[in-house]
């Protein structure tokens, strides 16, 4: 968290934010070991994820799935004892690596929790909330990325009347939408996703289901679920998580119907799980 | 069994119901009784102080609030100076006080390692529980010879040549007066606004700080522009506890203040407040207006944190409806 962001707020403000052409979002995870002190919760994960695709990661409770999105963005510096080994490409750069801009990094790779977590501001604000960090944009071009961002997370015709309300005032599958939102106004290359459905009722879900099916255009998702319907239905590709490793990968039409390994049978039959 | 069970329902249950509901009543009435004597002492106290001045209120009428005259010899009292003493040494402790208390609690809660922060914690709650007197002493006979040979003539080097300014700083530097009882009150403040804070702070929940943490934010970034907001209500009222601590505190302002019934802009010149004029001077009160006036002094001070206290739930409920969340 000490790194400065003097690399994004020097350059000029017309840059504002646009993604490099170069940038799909594509991640390769290579030999990634996690330890929560001197226990050891993921072993040897390696992982090929395709840019602008959405990839789903399913498994048991407690097999490891949100530790390890918790590591592609570094949010688990946060806490002291957390600690990895291996490599993480993001488009061909080591973001594990020690010169990494912890802060560019968040920007390109956003983050949606299982709660949802709407800043305590209103909704406007909470949308403006990365561009402000990252760019010093004119008021004008500020509106106009907010309403891009609320309509990129198919909510700006119901908080469109309500903009300057607090966010926590909405409800929860809206609040979730509106994180969403915040994410997509830095125009990040991946999404990762933590059970985002999991607080929210069953038309929301639908909603966000929807949403991620056409993110994938534009962003690379990768979203943990506990549910294996909904891996089915929105996902391309699929990792099975089990005890901190990764069983097996692969298409999540192959995955589901013809699984390789006894263990990923077992559970998406609903034999443990 | 079914003739058992019957058999209590019929035989017991009518009895031990009774009983039951003359416990309540017993129960009900001593609560309302216990909450009565809360508004009951209120008033009790506002009727007593305001019969006993009487005569002060008689004689000056609102003419009290505005004078700063204060004449045991011609019998001529006037709160103003009083007035201005406490409410200038409480803004300045708060001034000092709460973004002091804000960074320890960030330090607290976010950055300091535990082994680290438990330690810190104890240390701050073990000063709230110094007596008053003793920082009285230690202001006196510690820190106002320390502000008198280094720290006002500092000051007055720094600022003496700046139109204004100079005038906060004009006179003897004399180590005793507004800036050292600003000071005290900051100190005895600190532990209480601190702890309070400390408190409000750990109740962020941690996917907030993740979601900002998420957006890019440093630490910084999180606490000021998530974790403040989140928690401003709570912030808001230990600042206010503060408050109403600072403005009544007496006997370490008493030591350190220098007692003088006038008003003056310089930080360096003596004063008193509404609390160490009581302190002082309830001794010494030997006709009736004198100790009318005192004690008028103190429903003065009650009605101010009266005012405080209701200033503070206009600004918590205002903030409630604008904004949302949090506490």
């Amino acid at each position: 968290m000490s790194t400065i962001r003097a690399s994004v707020h020097g350059a000029p403000a017309s840059a504002g934010p646009m993604p490099k052409a170069a940038h799909t979002g594509a991640i390769s995870v290579r030999h990634l070991n996690f330890y929560y002190g001197s226990h050891q919760v993921l072993f040897d994960n390696t992982l090929e994820i395709p840019g602008r695709s959405v990839t789903a990661i399913i498994g048991p409770s407690g097999c490891g799935k949100s530790t390890h999105i918790r590591v592609y963005n570094r949010i688990y510096e946060m806490y002291r004892g957390q600690r990895c080994t291996g490599e993480i490409f993001l488009d061909g750069e080591n973001i594990l690596g020690s010169s990494v801009d912890l802060i560019e990094l968040r920007r390109r790779i956003g983050m949606i929790f299982q709660a949802p977590a709407p800043f305590p501001m209103s909704v406007f604000d909470n949308v403006a909330y990365g561009l402000r960090l990252h760019y010093q944009l004119p008021r004008s071009e500020l509106v106009d990325r907010v309403e891009d961002a609320l309509k990129g997370a198919a909510l700006w015709d119901e908080v469109e009347a309500k903009l300057h309300h607090p966010g926590t005032a909405l409800s929860g599958g809206q609040q979730q939408r509106l994180c969403i939102a915040r994410a997509l106004a830095v125009e990040p290359e991946v999404l990762l996703m933590d059970e985002p459905t999991s607080a929210v009722d069953p038309v929301g879900t639908a909603k966000i289901e929807e949403l991620v099916q056409r993110l994938k255009e534009r962003l690379t998702v990768v979203i943990v679920t506990h549910n294996m319907q909904q891996a089915a239905r929105i996902s391309d590709r699929t990792a099975f998580f089990f005890e901190g490793r990764i069983v097996e990968t692969g298409e999540t039409t192959a995955l589901f119907t013809n699984p390789s390994k006894k263990q990923t049978e077992a559970y998406i039959t609903g034999r443990f799980g | 069994m079914p003739f058992g069970r019957s058999k209590r329902a019929s035989m017991g249950l009518p009895l031990s119901k009774t009983g039951v509901r003359r416990g309540d009543a017993l129960f009900h009435g001593a609560a309302v009784a216990a909450a009565a004597l809360v508004p009951v002492l209120m008033a009790g106290l506002f009727v007593e102080l305001a019969y006993g001045s009487r005569l002060s209120l008689e004689k000056f009428g609102f003419g009290f609030l505005v004078s700063a005259a204060w004449n045991p010899v011609t019998g001529n009292y006037g709160a103003a100076s009083s007035i201005y003493g406490s409410l200038v040494s409480t803004a300045m402790a708060l001034i000092i006080a709460i973004p002091l208390s804000l960074f320890i609690a960030l330090f607290l809660v976010e950055l300091a390692p535990p082994r680290l922060a438990r330690p810190v914690s104890g240390a701050i709650e073990l000063l709230a529980a110094i007596p008053s007197i003793i920082y009285g002493m230690w202001g006196l006979f510690v820190l106002a010879p320390f502000l008198a040979d280094h720290v006002e003539p500092a000051l007055q080097a720094a600022f003496g040549h700046i139109p204004v300014i100079r005038a906060l700083f004009a006179g003897p530097p004399m180590g005793i007066g507004m800036l050292p009882a600003g000071l005290i009150l900051a100190l005895m403040v600190l532990p209480f606004t601190t702890a309070l804070m400390r408190d409000v702070l750990q109740l962020v929940p941690p996917v907030l700080k993740e979601a900002a943490a998420g957006m890019g934010s440093t630490t910084w970034e999180v606490f000021r522009k998530v974790m403040i907001p989140y928690g401003r209500r709570g912030l808001i009222g230990a600042g206010f506890l503060g408050l109403s601590r600072a403005i009544g505190e007496t006997m370490a302002v008493t030591f350190v203040i220098g007692n003088s019934h006038s008003i003056s802009a310089s930080l360096l010149a003596s004063g008193n407040t509404i609390a160490s004029t009581l302190a002082n001077e309830f001794t010494e009160a030997s006709d009736p207006l004198y100790l009318s006036a005192l004690i008028e002094l103190g429903l003065v001070l009650l009605v101010m944190t009266f005012l405080f206290q209701v200033a503070g739930h206009l600004w918590l409920s205002r903030l409630g409806r604008k904004t949302g969340g949090g506490q």
